[in-house]
């Protein structure tokens, strides 16, 4: 009998190859069936070949639009990572204060944790309607949704996260005359505020579903305004491109953050290796 | 490694099967089963009673043939799903036919003229009278669809442009709650039956419908022009469901009409009310004429040249010419070499001459 699969390791290149095996796999598929449908209808958008891909996304990403003069695929990504900011910010900040508030002081955690809880199982999408009448359909409304998708799992996921300071930090801190405010500013922040980071790192999928979302069902630009747009007329040409722009945005976000973390709380990385 | 490398090229291959059925152009050939889809609109409606009331089957036994016909929620969406060949036939529009089949690639024949807009679109105003009141407005539509190009054809008529507002994509689901609720929305262009709850609004008016460009939306059934080709009787079992069902609501049929109207998720008086504002075509001579008619040509050209300067027609397209339309008795519009949209009046003309 050889060596059970679970013991047999993959060397550094051969690892390499198994992760590049699934997407070369999916390009090759992608090849044949787009050469496959093109043969028969040369016009075909369901499938189209990298040529015309790579056409849509010069004309998306360089050319200025005939109608607007802007050059589109910037004007939608300043205008979707605007929004995604700030909601993201908003969401953050209600995150930092929420949480801990909640995880530190009994009487907020009274008053807020259930109803927090709560509003934390309300799926956002169901209040969108809501949302268009109260916010109007212009950029609040966008941003509020992804406040309100993202900002209880922040606040919950915080207060746990202050809830598990060893008490006997917070207790140390009061016997050397720390107030309230310091024991926030010195104690709590410092420890809390990478796993805020790590928790927002998380955030990032559904703030951009939230997003597409709001924009799918009224806007005048951005990327998921865009690729609703010229679904009407089956661009595969121009949504693929999208698609992959808002993967290779949301990879780079959440790298950065994840450098942020590192170079802002070095103390973290070195606690966990 | 060879091994587990040889069970990983056995799943591709597994994967790569599964991809070819599912994404394989569909051949045309001689065939017994056909699907057809529709969506909820006044006009097609007979599409869901024919399927309800067995009519459909009575026609597709008579010509030896299966038809199913499949409601499907999302216009957009059915006519996408025809365009990648999951379906035989779709209701659209003469411009979306234009503009997602045809520009697609796939060659499409409006097989029945079923009906054309007449006052079934409409432009409504918060604050204004007229249609030039629609200047530096933010209009709500959804974009790129008949909507857009009613509005485009509003600004027309007072020499306005498109520059001269700005337009929100805005979903039609949505656009009833918007306008009635949100002060941000002053000027929305919808169809029915949104369209009579937003003119409904207080203060609000209706300041251009479709009824002021009349033949230029229309609703038609879109079959495959390989598919009708080899099965004729895909045509003859489609159009002589249609006439029977026209027949029937010609004549006023309560029972038929109050089964389209639930479907529609109106009553008797808000389904009539729809129909008011649709020219049907109830009789195939009529639909005959006006497919055969100098001015369907003269419309379409409008319609392509809305949808090249919209991009509608693919950035393949150079000029309005690279989609070309054939019309019956030889007219054609644009490439003759690419013809992708086919108006095509024989099958009606059976249907009144009583030979189906």
């Amino acid at each position: 009998m050889g060596r059970r699969i679970i013991n047999r390791h993959p060397g550094r290149g051969s690892a390499l190859f198994w992760g590049a095996l699934p997407f070369l796999v999916l390009v090759v598929l992608y090849v044949t069936f787009s050469a496959l449908r093109l043969a028969e209808n040369p016009n075909d958008k369901l499938l189209p070949a990298f040529a015309s891909i790579a056409d849509a996304i010069g004309r998306m990403a360089l050319e200025p639009d005939k109608r607007s003069g802007d050059v589109l695929l910037w004007a939608d990504t300043a205008a979707s990572l605007s929004r995604l900011g700030l909601g993201l910010a908003g969401a953050t900040l209600l995150g930092l204060t929420g949480g801990i508030a909640i995880g530190l002081v009994p009487y907020a955690r009274a008053g807020l944790a259930p109803v927090v809880a709560v509003l934390s199982m309300i799926p956002p999408m169901a209040v969108l309607p809501i949302l268009f009448i109260v916010f109007g359909l212009d950029e609040l409304s966008k941003v509020v949704l992804i406040v309100i998708g993202v900002a209880p799992f922040l606040i919950r996921d915080l207060a746990l996260k202050v809830a598990e300071i060893p008490s006997e930090l917070v207790i140390k801190a009061q016997t050397l005359g720390a107030s309230t405010w310091q024991i926030v500013t010195r104690v709590v922040l410092p420890q809390v505020v990478p796993k805020l980071a790590d928790a927002v790192r998380l955030s990032l999928g559904p703030a951009w579903l939230f997003l597409i979302s709001a924009e799918a069902i009224a806007a005048q630009d951005g990327l998921g305004y865009r690729i609703f747009l010229v679904r009407r007329y089956l661009a595969m040409d121009v949504i693929l491109p999208y698609v992959a722009w808002i993967t290779v945005l949301a990879f780079l976000m959440d790298w950065a953050l994840r450098r942020f973390n590192r170079s802002v709380f070095p103390w973290l990385a070195r606690g966990a290796s | 490694m060879h091994r587990s490398l040889k069970r990983v090229l056995g799943f591709a291959v597994g994967l790569a099967g599964v991809a070819a059925m599912t994404l394989s152009p569909a051949m045309a050939a001689e065939k017994k089963d056909f699907k057809v889809a529709w969506s909820i609109y006044a006009g097609w409606m007979p599409w869901g009673y024919a399927a309800d009331s067995g009519l459909m089957k009575k026609w597709a036994d008579k010509y030896g043939i299966s038809v199913e016909i499949v409601q499907i929620n999302d216009y957009v969406e059915s006519i996408n799903q025809y365009t990648a060949g999951a379906f035989d036939g779709c209701v659209m529009t003469n411009m979306d036919a234009l503009t997602i089949p045809a520009a697609g690639g796939v060659d499409s024949t409006a097989l029945i003229v079923g009906d054309f807009s007449n006052g079934n679109d409409g432009i409504v105003l918060k604050t204004g009278k007229t249609v030039a009141d629609l200047k530096g407005q933010k209009v709500n539509l959804v974009e790129l669809s008949v909507s857009h190009y009613l509005l485009a054809r509003a600004l027309d008529s007072v020499g306005l442009a498109e520059k001269d507002l700005s337009v929100v994509n805005t979903s039609d689901a949505d656009i009833v709650s918007v306008f009635s609720s949100s002060v941000d929305s002053t000027a929305v262009v919808t169809w029915n039956p949104q369209l009579a709850e937003v003119a409904g609004v207080k203060g609000a008016t209706k300041v251009f419908d479709s009824s002021k460009i009349p033949g230029e939306i229309i609703d038609l059934m879109v079959v495959n022009t390989g598919t009708l080709k080899d099965n004729p009787k895909l045509g003859k079992a489609l159009t002589g469901v249609w006439y029977e069902i026209m027949d029937l609501m010609a004549k006023g049929d309560a029972k038929v009409l109050e089964h389209m109207a639930k479907a529609a998720g109106t009553d008797l008086a808000g389904y009539r009310a729809q129909l008011a504002s649709t020219m049907m075509f109830y009789k195939p001579t009529g639909a005959v004429v006006f497919t055969t008619s100098a001015q369907l040509p003269r419309t379409m050209d409008r319609v392509r040249s809305f949808s090249f300067d919209h991009g509608l027609l693919g950035e393949g397209a150079k000029t309005k010419d690279a989609v070309g339309m054939a019309f019956p008795g030889g007219k054609t519009l644009g490439d003759p070499n690419n013809i992708k949209l086919r108006f095509d009046a024989e099958y009606m003309a059976m249907a009144s001459e009583g030979k189906l």
